[in-house]
């Protein structure tokens, strides 16, 4: 049955520093790259070198740009997948059983050969975090990468998502967010890491810690009185080529 | 909302062909023989038509049988498991009719009891969806509800009934246009809560993910049909409503009827095709659309 689970064991899950991610996309790449020959169907892509490319992606980055009412604008690189939602709209309105969370460590996962493609857990998800692969017509996701964190074939270092591993930043960080003393959950304490769209109720379990204050242009430079322009007229043969130009 | 033909196809004609097995069932003195047979084929014809249309979008048709077991959370399952208790009972209550000319009233009634709960049903699988905030309001299984009534008792043959049904078909799908449009606004959700940036200040979509269309947008940012919104409201509504009150209101007759039975139903996929492509879904914010 797609009820969701009470509770879970362990809450895994992500949290993305929006501060110190650079939008490289390298976790858009690895991801795609992971994902597409590992669990589940293949990632395709429809005319990936044609006039109209697209495919299907579990891990995309937007950028937004937010203009305080004074001060520069900040522009915020936004890595979006999906929020493993402790009360997971896309599970509870599949017809087939297909979508699920796990009790274990509340990850949300699609059963590939139980998808009828009809979608509507795409239509659930107010994040977007699930695509309708175009040739194999069942729904795609973030796994969490599954197949890497509980793997013993893999060194220890890389028994986390792909994504996570590959950020040259250091802006995404895996671990439990139900442990209160997990390093996650107090990076996510300490930064003030925040839900999106709380107001959907859908309670996800990545955080996102929001961008630093940045400085600011009013802010003044000590060096700033040794800096000024030493002449503010010229003089000399400046002057007279100045004057003579201005008179033609 | 990519107001794909598939669907507007299901809802549309499922909606009028369980309408019209509704008012079979509850009818005192129900058509028999071969009258009977017409009314009950072009109720089936529609209904399951309308069905096997909507299987039509499915990435995986041969599962379908998969969407019966999760009636427990799933309205789109529910939906699955009303439509086919509701075909099986009012199916043997047409046989009895049809072949045997015996009327088993109780049968009827419980067919038509399940006719009223598949319409519902399927108006609670856009209706339960928080992220399209204009379909997310009761008044969406009213409309869906009023108008398979409506159209149903057209249908029927039902003057009087269908005249009345109309009439508050129309005022609600009315309401439903002016409740919407204030929905999205209504949700509280809008770039800012999206992006958890909107505290800092006004938060500007600066660089979608990939220079190319998506899944999510093809399906979801569908906002193509919304600049003509106006028009076609006023076209569905005199194509649904308008066109066929003033053809009941002449002297009765078959051909008038047919006209006005094929208006309602033009004017019913127009308004549902506005519910689909005028419907935003939260995603698009994402992309600095609505």
């Amino acid at each position: 049955m797609t009820d969701l689970p009470e509770t879970t064991d362990r809450k895994m899950g992500l949290v993305i520093d929006l501060d110190t991610c650079v939008g490289c996309h390298a976790c858009v790449i690895s991801c795609k790259g992971w994902n597409t020959e590992n669990y589940g169907a293949p990632l395709s892509d429809q005319e990936p070198y044609g006039a109209d490319p697209s495919g299907t992606f579990l891990n995309r980055v937007h950028s937004y740009e937010v203009q305080p009412e004074t001060g520069p604008a900040q522009l915020v690189h936004f890595p979006k997948s999906c929020l493993h939602c402790e009360d997971a709209p896309c599970v509870t309105v599949c017809p087939t059983g297909a979508s699920y969370k796990r009790t274990e460590d509340g990850i949300v996962l699609v059963n590939e050969s139980d998808c009828i493609g009809c979608g509507l857990c795409a239509w659930a998800c107010p994040y977007g975090a699930r695509e309708m692969d175009a040739a194999e017509g069942v729904m795609k996701k973030c796994t969490l990468c599954v197949d890497r964190i509980y793997n013993d074939n893999l060194p220890e270092e890389d028994r986390v998502p792909a994504c996570v591993r590959t950020c040259p930043s250091g802006a995404r960080h895996f671990g439990d967010l139900g442990d209160p003393d997990s390093a996650v959950s107090q990076l996510v304490a300490e930064r003030g890491g925040m839900d999106l769209m709380p107001e959907q109720g859908t309670k996800p379990v990545n955080k996102y810690l929001p961008p630093r204050p940045r400085d600011r242009w009013t802010d003044q430079s000590v060096l700033a009185p040794f800096l000024e322009p030493v002449a503010e007229e010229p003089r000399g043969f400046l002057a007279w080529l100045d004057r003579a130009l201005e008179t033609l | 909302m990519h107001p794909a033909p598939s669907i507007i196809a299901f809802t549309t004609f499922s909606g009028l062909g369980f309408g019209l097995l509704f008012w079979l069932g509850i009818d005192p003195t129900p058509p028999s023989g071969w009258v009977g047979f017409v009314f009950f084929l072009i109720a089936y014809l529609m209904a399951v038509g309308g069905l096997l249309s909507s299987a039509l979008h499915l990435g995986h048709p041969e599962r379908a049988l998969k969407a019966f077991t999760q009636w427990r959370s799933s309205w789109l399952s529910r939906e699955a498991v009303c439509a086919v208790a509701t075909l099986t009972i009012i199916g043997v209550y047409a046989a009895c009719l049809v072949l045997g000319g015996w009327h088993v009233a109780p049968l009827g009634w419980l067919g038509a009891l399940l006719s009223l709960g598949t319409v519902f049903t399927t108006s609670m699988i856009y209706t339960q969806l928080k992220t399209v905030p204009r379909w997310n309001m009761p008044l969406t299984p009213a409309l869906f509800l009023a108008l398979s009534l409506a159209g149903g008792a057209l249908l029927a043959g039902r003057v009087t009934t269908a005249l009345v049904l109309l009439l508050l078909a129309g005022a609600v799908q009315v309401a439903w246009w002016c409740l919407g449009d204030r929905r999205l606004s209504q949700s509280g959700t809008d770039i800012g809560t999206a992006t958890g940036l909107g505290s800092r200040g006004a938060v500007r979509a600066f660089e979608p993910p990939h220079t190319g269309s998506n899944y999510l947008m093809r399906e979801m940012v569908f906002v193509v049909g919304r600049r003509h919104a106006l028009k076609l409201r006023a076209i569905a509504l005199i194509l649904m409503l308008v066109v066929p009150v003033a053809l009941l209101l002449l002297p009765f007759g078959h051909l008038l009827a047919l006209v006005a039975v094929l208006s309602h139903v033009a004017g019913v996929l127009v308004s549902r095709w506005l519910f689909f492509a005028e419907a935003e879904h939260v995603v698009g914010l994402y992309y600095g659309a609505r």
